[in-house]
């Protein structure tokens, strides 16, 4: 924490200040990480409610709007008799094919005006899994005329709203591989630091071990063995945990580091000469003495997860379609002839860049303020 | 320093035993085994196998024995005779298809450490010295950039921009007429008019994260009084620079190789599977697909045995750097 930071806040504050509230000032000053957080914020409420956010049927295809590029939006529409009028509308793209060689062409139709509406109507969803509803953030006025934001795909899918399907999947694997890696890594992290001598020796060497393997032919080997006619929940499930099945050696790591630090520390000693259980001491007296550094860790393990999720699925040992996930989603973009059609289905990468880098700015932030000691 | 590096010579060992182990393993967990995938495919053609044939395919194969035999009929095989054992699937020794596959991969791989390195040691150096300025600033956007970024993405996109912009078909490590050909010093020149696109790629990441490491050692180091002194002395700037803090800062530099190679293997086997590069990575993910286990299980092992061997590497040359390792 920044002495301009400690300048800031009453000294009569921060005398009594939590460790909490210490981390919060320290972390407030880092602007980085305040949009980062923000950023991150707006991408798992997204996740949690992709429905409303999405403007149409993200499975619903379409074959009129194959490759149907994004769409202009307008703001100000001028009439040819000089009259104008203000309003967000689009004007929706007309199928043509070029004599020659058929490949499709599509155009503004001058003649038609579709209005977009804020908090309209449109295809039926279930909010947050439970509640069927009908309300959008964002709809066109005319359900003849669909809106596509970022453009469609070969099947004339909405890639917009797929994006926005896809952040549950992406994000949420990341959450439940930190997860499950965190649970393993604090396991063996702090037996193998608590308990020291041979104990540690071991687990030590096998953390090694797991960090000096490349990752990603052990993920194929076991991705490959998963049965491709899984339903997709286990599919999901199961994808998860190959990726926490090595994602855990450096969580590992972070606690022991911890655990071999505060063991040596006066109020663990003092703990323990006051009669204190085993669990007590770790729970009680250690555990919250480094849980912002874990938090802190946690927070950049979960872009390496989204990464790699986002790999596996690309190469087709993933996820695997119907389930929208962003790494499906590039699959779309694999070859050079798709892409020079239709270079938007990229977007799902840009979503991609877009979250692991407000996370890693989060991340980084965290950092910096878990230590409130730090110059 | 000899007992250091003789008693990492002895640890290898018992890791290549469980990399071993873990490679047949892994490669034996998919459901079925080669001769139901390939019934499957020849059911797809109209062809039926009857009980008898696929028994005798099993047994050929040495599919029908368990498993812990099979794993010591292979790891025998491989030590004693170099014997990778047959891919199924090309109906060849699997030895005949992975070494020049291998040899790609390791070239590749250690050319990108190379361009990793020359790439963010000058950056992070300039941008410690020049700490908060604009060009500071700049670098850290990039490599925040650079990290979040997936290689395939960035393959991806220039692959585009190629296509698009020059209408030029980016992928392969060889011309048309070299692909082929024996080696001969016209295709050695080919390779390298390849070779810098998938090293470009595969630097961005890794420099992304070794930018930073340099700059943080950097600025640790710079503060030093020693530092003002050589200043004091009257050392130019940059002599001062190259001769001291650089030197220190250096250290934790080649500790990094441990970390750095896993993930430029992992990132390599993706990117030339985008670009479709003659190295491991393409032919390891068919192999997969199709159960062919003696083919995969061979890459599985190798690509895991040398980033083992790059580790130990890295620790012998640190221990030379650092003798304070050395005496631990």
């Amino acid at each position: 924490m920044t002495d301009a930071a400690l300048a800031a806040v009453d000294q009569k504050r921060l005398a009594v200040a939590s460790q909490w509230q210490l981390m919060w000032w320290a972390f407030r000053r880092h602007r980085l990480a305040m949009i980062g957080l923000v950023i991150t914020v707006i991408l798992y409420v997204i996740a949690l409610v992709p429905g409303f956010f999405a403007v149409n049927d993200p499975s619903k295809q379409n074959a009129r709007a194959a490759y149907y590029p994004p769409q202009s939006i307008h703001l100000i529409d001028t009439a040819p008799d000089g009259s104008w009028s203000l309003g967000l509308f689009f004007r929706p793209y007309v199928l043509k094919r070029d004599p020659q060689t058929l490949a499709a062409i599509y155009t503004e139709d001058p003649a038609r005006k579709v209005a977009i509406r804020f908090f309209a109507q449109g295809y039926q969803y279930n909010l947050l899994g439970l509640i069927p509803t009908t309300t959008h953030l964002i709809a066109s006025a005319d359900p003849n005329y669909p809106l596509f934001i970022f453009g469609a795909d070969r099947l004339g899918r909405c890639v917009y709203s797929r994006i926005m399907q896809g952040a549950q999947i992406s994000l949420s694997v990341g959450l439940m591989g930190v997860f499950l890696s965190l649970t393993l890594g604090v396991v063996l992290g702090g037996i193998s630091g608590y308990f020291g001598g041979r104990i540690d020796f071991v687990v030590q060497r096998a953390i090694e071990f797991v960090l000096a393997l490349p990752t990603i032919p052990i993920w194929l080997a076991l991705a490959a063995a998963l049965p491709q006619d899984w339903p997709a929940v286990l599919n999901y499930f199961m994808i998860t945990l190959i990726l926490s099945l090595t994602g855990w050696a450096q969580l590992a790591r972070v606690v022991r580091g911890r655990f071999l630090s505060l063991r040596t520390e006066e109020f663990v000693t003092a703990a323990r000469l006051d009669g204190c259980s085993e669990g007590r001491i770790i729970f009680r007296h250690m555990l919250p003495s480094f849980l912002s550094h874990i938090i802190a860790s946690i927070t950049l393990a979960i872009p390496a997860m989204i990464l790699a999720e986002t790999s596996l699925s690309f190469l087709g040992l993933g996820l695997q379609p119907p389930t929208i996930s962003w790494g499906v989603l590039l699959r779309e973009a694999q070859n050079i002839r798709s892409i020079a059609t239709a270079p938007w289905l990229f977007a799902p990468g840009a979503a991609v860049v877009l979250a692991v880098i407000a996370l890693n700015f989060l991340g980084d932030g965290l950092r910096d303020a878990a230590d409130p000691y730090n110059k | 320093m000899l007992r250091f590096i003789l008693s990492r010579l002895l640890w290898m060992v018992p890791a290549l035993i469980v990399v071993s182990f873990m490679s047949f393993v892994l490669i034996q967990l998919p459901p079925g085994d080669y001769v139901t995938t390939y019934i499957a495919t020849l059911a797809a053609s109209n062809e039926i196998v009857d009980q008898n044939t696929a028994a005798d395919l099993r047994s050929r194969f040495g599919l029908d024995q368990p498993m812990i035999v099979q794993y010591f009929k292979w790891i025998t095989g491989i030590l004693f005779r170099g014997d990778f054992g047959l891919s199924f699937e090309w109906q060849q020794p699997v030895s005949e298809l992975i070494w020049e596959r291998m040899a790609l991969t390791l070239l590749l791989t250690f050319s990108t450490l190379i361009a990793t390195w020359g790439i963010a040691l000058p950056i992070g150096v300039f941008s410690a010295v020049k700490k908060y300025s604009i060009a500071d600033y700049i670098v850290t956007f990039f490599s925040f950039l650079g990290l979040a970024i997936p290689s395939f993405l960035l393959a991806l996109v220039l692959m585009y921009i190629a296509a698009v912009q020059f209408g030029q078909e980016v992928g392969g490590l060889f011309s048309e007429p070299y692909v082929n050909a024996p080696w001969s010093f016209g295709k050695v020149v080919d390779l390298l008019h390849h070779l810098w696109i998938p090293v470009i790629i595969l630097a961005v990441s890794g420099t992304a994260s070794l930018i930073r490491v340099m700059r943080a050692n950097m600025l640790d180091e710079l503060g030093k009084p020693y530092v003002t002194t050589a200043r004091a002395k009257g050392l130019s700037e940059f002599h001062l620079l190259v001769k001291y803090p650089v030197r220190i800062a250096l250290n934790p530099f080649i500790s990094t190789i441990a970390w750095l190679l896993p993930n430029l293997v992992s990132g390599s086997i993706i990117v030339a599977i985008v670009l479709s590069l003659p190295t491991a990575g393409p032919l390891l993910l068919q192999s997969l697909m199709s159960q062919d286990m003696y083919l995969a299980g061979a890459f599985v092992l190798l690509i895991c045995a040398l980033t083992l061997v790059g580790a130990l590497i890295s620790d012998i040359l640190l221990a030379l750097a650092d003798p304070r390792i050395r005496l631990e």
